[in-house]
């Protein structure tokens, strides 16, 4: 133990000797926390739209109104014919166009309903889907007002109420920090340690340190532990910006937060270590990470669910640690699920960073 | 001198593939003796004195090192010994006080030891004033003598050398000779590998490797008198260029 006392000073002076390493400790949560939740954002606004009202009733005019708004679209152009509008779309200048044909009021209070359509570009299928749904929405809204003015039930027999849990304004940020938060963690806690160890190989001091009484479990923790320490920092430093800015705070515990991290640097501090024993290169260490870091984060479930992934894609997704922290992180942040609850996701974190962890000390080898 | 036998190997080999780099060498060597390890590029040098250091496995044969198996107790061997090897390898980022810190606590080296050896370390080195400075920024010749002081530094039975005197200019191999000597003054055996000549003079006993084998062993006087020449460059040209692998 006194041993790897002096080698966690020795790292701990290397670390923070130069100045790249402790700036990336503060930029890498502060870009993921702060940049990158306003610019990835899947909440879609800005809408462009056109109107093609034919009507030119009072019914017509104020779901106009309604729809420029509503905040999400920006009525870009009021089209006398379809054709018109169609050439809009075709040039990208509009996404969506409602049509309201002549006579829609009238046929509206005669019948009780009336039709208009609405045309989508659904080249990007995301943007369209939620923009339909916003459109639905707005005329849902424009029908009970009408229903309730004209005090008769002639619109819209059946309403649809819906409540979101956990995340009632389908905020897109609280989902989404807490994965990046694990990306980070991957970046900076799996290949800080492997691109360490694997320069003392391609510097040489290794032999020299091969060459000593130094025990390999003692050898493979100091390269660690600094990094844990910076770990938990940087979980620590990347909640109080989630707060600070976004006002994103874990509906759940924040020590469980702290708990669950700690156990997946466990796991990627040790697999950086145990791509840079199996490589002889600082090349073929960053390609490897790369290699992982990419795997792990489009299939733990960052980008897309888990869950609408094919069966066997899922089954291979339990290999991924990255999905069980993320999946934890999420439950935590926005439902504030406790430790019991969580347990199915940190048992296999626990394994995880079990096996890595030996598989570390047993893979670095002094003699050959 | 005396007649203990502090490395003593026996049919040592050491096999990659088909390929024998050292090939059953059988020696010995004497405490606080210098014993020059010689020959030419890829004759297997360095291979048997990484076995002998606990670096590699020997694939047949054995050794002891320090009265210890270096197959089986490489631990209880790398406690006794201090190694330079070929490629410098000291923490450039650290300052010079702090490696000795480092590789003095590895061997379980008391604080106050370890300040005072620094001291006085480099005080004799004459070299008092860089102990602050980081050994990235000093020149080729400190960095090897300091590599060669801290391999020496927690007073090891044995401290094999790795060319150490490689690119190397001439004053300071002759300083870097003159540490050598006081080491084995204090009875430190020093095992070491030269592709200089002069070097192998300066030498108690010498072996000269040929394709894995040692072709040769013996003081230098002696192996001059063997080959009736009069320089140990002689004999070492006389052997080597019966060598069939090598990278020139």
């Amino acid at each position: 133990m006194k041993v790897l006392k002096y080698l966690l000073i020795k790292e701990y002076k290397q670390m923070f000797r130069g100045y790249l390493i402790p700036i990336l400790f503060v930029l890498v949560p502060f870009a993921l926390t702060n940049l990158v939740p306003r610019i990835a954002t899947q909440e879609v606004s800005n809408l462009d739209i056109a109107v093609i009202d034919n009507d030119h009733s009072s019914v017509s005019k104020r779901l106009t109104e309604k729809i420029s708004a509503s905040g999400f679209f920006n009525l870009r152009s009021l089209c006398g014919n379809y054709m018109e509008a169609y050439d809009l779309l075709q040039r990208g200048d509009v996404d969506f166009i409602v049509t309201i044909e002549n006579g829609f009021e009238r046929i509206l209070y005669r019948e009780g309903a009336a039709k208009m359509m609405l045309s989508v570009n659904s080249v990007n299928g995301m943007k369209g889907g939620l923009g339909n749904n916003y459109l639905t929405q707005i005329v849902m809204q424009y029908a009970k007002e009408l229903n309730e003015e004209t005090r008769n039930s002639m619109v819209s027999p059946m309403n649809i109420c819906p409540q979101f849990l956990f995340n009632s304004q389908l905020n897109y940020k609280p989902y989404m920090i807490p994965a990046l938060m694990s990306l980070g963690l991957i970046l900076l806690m799996g290949f800080l340690p492997a691109l360490n160890m694997v320069s003392e190989k391609e510097k040489g001091t290794i032999e020299q340190i091969n060459v000593t009484p130094v025990g390999r479990v003692e050898f493979i923790l100091s390269k660690l532990i600094p990094y844990w320490i910076v770990g938990l920092f940087i979980v620590g430093f990347s909640m109080l910006l989630a707060w600070k800015i976004h006002q994103v705070v874990p509906a759940g515990s924040i020590a469980l937060v702290f708990l669950f991290a700690f156990v997946y640097i466990l796991t990627v501090s040790a697999l950086g270590i145990i791509v840079a024993n199996y490589s002889d290169t600082l090349r073929q260490t960053a390609m490897l990470m790369f290699f992982f870091i990419i795997v792990f984060a489009l299939t733990s479930g960052l980008v897309s669910p888990v869950s609408s992934m094919p069966d066997w894609a899922q089954e291979v997704t339990r290999l991924n640690p990255v999905r069980y922290i993320i999946t934890s992180l999420r439950e935590i942040f926005l439902k504030g699920s406790t430790f019991t609850q969580l347990l199915p996701q940190f048992i296999p974190l626990c394994i995880y960073s079990a096996v890595t962890m030996t598989w570390a000390v047993i893979s670095y080898r002094k003699k050959q | 001198m005396t007649e203990k036998i502090v490395i003593k190997a026996e049919r040592l080999t050491k096999q990659f593939g088909h390929f024998t780099a050292t090939d059953h060498i059988t020696f010995e060597v004497r405490e606080g003796e210098i014993f020059g390890f010689l020959g030419a590029n890829g004759a297997g040098k360095t291979t048997a004195m990484r076995m002998l250091c606990g670096l590699s496995q020997p694939s047949d044969g054995w050794a002891t090192v320090a009265g210890y198996d270096v197959a089986t107790q490489h631990e209880q061997v790398k406690q006794n010994i201090g190694y330079m090897s070929q490629k410098f390898s000291l923490y450039d980022d650290l300052t010079v006080e702090e490696n000795f810190t480092l590789f003095g606590g590895i061997y379980g080296m008391s604080r106050k030891e370890m300040k005072e050896k620094t001291t006085r370390l480099l005080e004799e080195l004459d070299f008092a004033s860089e102990r602050k400075t980081k050994v990235k920024s000093l020149p080729l010749g400190w960095k090897q003598k300091l590599a060669f002081s801290l391999a020496i530094f927690h007073a090891p039975k044995i401290v094999f050398l790795d060319e150490p005197t490689g690119g190397v200019d001439p004053v300071t191999r002759r300083q870097f000779w003159e540490l050598i000597y006081q080491a084995a003054d204090r009875n430190i055996t020093v095992f070491v590998t030269t592709h200089y000549m002069d070097e192998a003079e300066y030498c108690d006993r010498v072996s000269i490797m040929v394709d894995g084998q040692i072709e040769a062993l013996d003081s230098p006087a002696n192996l001059k008198q063997q080959f009736e020449v009069e320089t140990m460059y002689d004999v070492f040209y006389t052997l080597a260029r019966k060598a069939k692998r090598g990278d020139s």
